[in-house]
């Protein structure tokens, strides 16, 4: 296990930029208020799951390992916004927030994690591979870059279909130096398929720091090997994901072709359960963590006053109530029978 | 609807051809398969007839466009995959074992995987090492897939076709070296062959010679030499791997109390080995002699045609094999 204290360039140590650049060809479609809120309270949700996921592993329910997602929020929630749902949606072991993002009950997720039959995958999954192929969730993949490919196929399914679907893959900065990486970008750009690339850029690929893995930090530049759109924005921002995404998802419907997306971010712990991510800079994560996703939007409406100080206290303190309430109900959910006809499972 | 000697090569096209007129949900993908047909003509006038949008041109990119099938595969579409070589298998290893053969189970059952991979592969013309290879052993201990092996135009018509409407994913293995071997085909019936069991082709009473592939008319070739020593050898082609089921080895094996695998691949983890440990546990005291596994040695195959030759079993070394044990 790699421990040391990795030093950070200086150029990481700035404050994300939060500009989109690239060729979005127009604005994205304007939030009411209502999504707004929508936006903060699906972030709230993730990150008092995320929280309880936490507190069930120290208590024994949660098996194995698990990779959370608290400081990603706003990638989850922003670029799922703009999604159909007859949308397909694919994403990586950090996945609870994508699958939460777009609908899936807590208590289904947790049943999972604990390895439960009322589990989303019955308990056959786990904390890695959480799916809902009812709600376009068609895949959580364990191996890096690995659901890449698959959501380029998913893309030629939504451009055969002709009915305006798109495709989005999440994958993270370590999944940028795959091979499934670049075959993905070079496949979906020579088919112009409508496939969205959100590349969750939280500079740090398992316990490594990206300056030694990768010739660059703005990951959006890969981009440009392909001759796609891209576009690089704050992704703590959530309304700054989702103007990002939109105009991409948009352009995708209407036969536009692929485009990159390089989401700035930061995961607020370890790359898993037993990481304590001591080889990041303190001043970094520090920094980092002022730019908590939740933090920025909470302020984000209170200065437009759709939100009081008390309000986002009361939905996260739901959100908390809720997700607490799931896990206790998930706990009690009984273990899947070992006497099933496994080989139902295995084939058709 | 009329029965016609084909060859092997155009049995896979006629499958191919039929199966996508049925069903426009499939849709073939690979390397060089669209105007040029395919390296080895095995996609031959699909392109014309059902377009750049079905019959479609990949990149170099064994991961990527595997890994594309099983997103087609996954929101409705039956996709077919052809890979040139099977020794490429190696380069979309982890969307097939990782990937394709799990998903299924790792959603708890909601997903299914309809997709076909092809994969040509085989020894004997002087390709090398990197490009010989059939490439069962790769993927033999793979819960998931469905694996199978054609020996003859019928067969490669009537699995193929199978494997395309059956709901799971299903790895072929073709063989460039029968590619042109011809044989009694029903096309345009719905002449479809089980993607499990073995199929026996030549009966006889005192020894059992299982083979797959290529080694199949060698086999024969084997079986004609030992009629003439007295020796009647019964033939069968185990043709589907996994789900493998041996239960008619072992019924032939009681009859003729001994066994002989014959294989294309290397011993070690060969299908030759589960074989012989499954037909042991079911008719053990059958047995008149220790099983043999023919297979190539332990070593890749070299280009060199006089050692390429030595290194694949032939009808005398197979014969042999089975005379030691008679």
């Amino acid at each position: 296990m790699k421990t040391a204290r990795r030093g950070a360039t200086g150029s990481a140590r700035r404050a994300p930029a939060a500009k989109a650049r690239g060729g979005i060809g127009h604005n994205a479609a304007a939030l009411s208020d209502a999504d707004r809120l929508g936006l903060f309270k699906s972030m709230a949700r993730i990150r008092e799951f995320e929280d309880q996921v936490h507190r069930s592993y120290l208590e024994g329910l949660v098996h194995g390992t698990t990779h959370l997602c608290q400081g990603q929020e706003a990638v989850s929630v922003g670029a799922a916004k703009p999604l159909r749902e007859d949308d397909f949606v694919s994403y990586t072991y950090r996945g609870h927030g994508h699958c939460l993002a777009r609908g899936m009950e807590m208590e289904n997720a947790f049943a999972e994690l604990f390895g439960r039959s009322t589990g989303v995958c019955q308990g056959l999954g786990g904390s890695m591979h959480l799916q809902d192929i009812e709600r376009g969730l068609i895949g959580s993949f364990g191996i890096v870059g690995a659901g890449m490919p698959v959501a380029v196929g998913a893309g030629l399914t939504a451009q055969l279909n002709g009915r305006g679907q798109v495709s989005m893959s999440f994958f993270g900065d370590g999944a940028c130096n795959i091979g499934a990486f670049h075959e993905s970008l070079n496949i979906a750009q020579v088919w112009k398929l409508p496939v969205l690339f959100v590349c969750e850029n939280n500079l740090y690929g398992e316990f490594t720091r990206i300056n030694h893995t990768t010739p660059f930090e703005d990951l959006v530049q890969r981009a440009a090997g392909y001759a796609m759109n891209a576009v690089a924005v704050d992704g703590n921002d959530v309304e700054a994901v989702y103007a990002a995404v939109e105009p991409a998802v948009a352009r995708a419907r209407e036969g536009g072709g692929p485009t990159f997306i390089e989401c700035k971010t930061y995961r607020h712990r370890g790359h898993s359960r037993t990481d304590p991510a001591k080889y990041r800079p303190q001043e970094e994560l520090d920094a980092w963590l002022k730019r908590d996703p939740l933090i920025l939007y909470r302020a984000r409406l209170k200065e437009l006053k759709l939100l009081t100080d008390r309000e986002a206290d009361q939905i996260s303190a739901d959100a908390r109530a809720a997700a607490q309430a799931a896990a206790q109900r998930a706990a009690a959910a009984p273990w899947p029978d070992k006497d099933q006809d496994f080989m139902a499972k295995v084939y058709v | 609807m009329a029965v016609q000697e084909i060859t092997y090569r155009e049995a896979i096209v006629a499958a191919l051809t039929e199966e996508m007129r049925r069903d426009p949900k499939t849709l073939i993908m690979g390397e060089d398969i669209g105007p040029s047909g395919g390296p080895f003509k095995t996609c031959q006038g699909l392109y014309e007839e059902f377009g750049a949008a079905r019959v479609r041109d990949t990149p170099i990119a064994e991961t990527g466009f595997v890994g594309a099938a099983l997103g087609l595969a996954l929101t409705g579409y039956r996709p077919i995959a052809e890979i040139m070589f099977s020794d490429f298998l190696g380069v979309c290893f982890d969307q097939i074992v990782n990937g394709i053969a799990k998903h299924r189970f790792m959603s708890g059952a909601q997903s299914t995987v309809p997709l076909v991979i092809r994969a040509i592969g085989g020894g004997g013309l002087r390709f090398g090492a990197q490009h010989s290879q059939t490439g069962e052993s790769w993927v033999l201990s793979v819960p998931g897939l469905k694996i199978v092996c054609p020996s003859s135009p019928a067969e490669a018509y009537g699995m193929l076709k199978s494997a395309i409407r059956d709901d799971n994913p299903v790895l072929i293995f073709e063989h460039k070296g029968l590619l042109s071997s011809k044989g009694e085909v029903e096309t345009g019936a719905e002449r479809l062959l089980p993607l499990t069991g073995s199929r026996v082709l030549r009966p006889g009473t005192d020894a059992t010679i299982v083979a797959s592939l290529a080694m199949v008319p060698r086999a024969l070739g084997a079986a004609d030499l030992l009629q003439a020593d007295g020796i009647a050898a019964e033939v069968i082609d185990i043709r589907a791997l996994r789900p493998m089921d041996t239960s008619a080895i072992a019924e032939s094996v009681r009859k003729t109390s001994i066994l002989v695998t014959v294989e294309e691949q290397t011993q070690v983890g060969g299908w030759g080995a589960e074989v012989v440990a499954q037909v042991t546990q079911q008719a053990f005291d059958y047995l008149d002699a220790p099983p043999a596994r023919v297979t190539l040695p332990e070593y890749p195959l070299p280009f060199s045609p006089p050692l390429e030759d030595a290194a694949l079993p032939t009808p005398e070394s197979i014969a042999a094999a089975v005379k030691a044990l008679v």
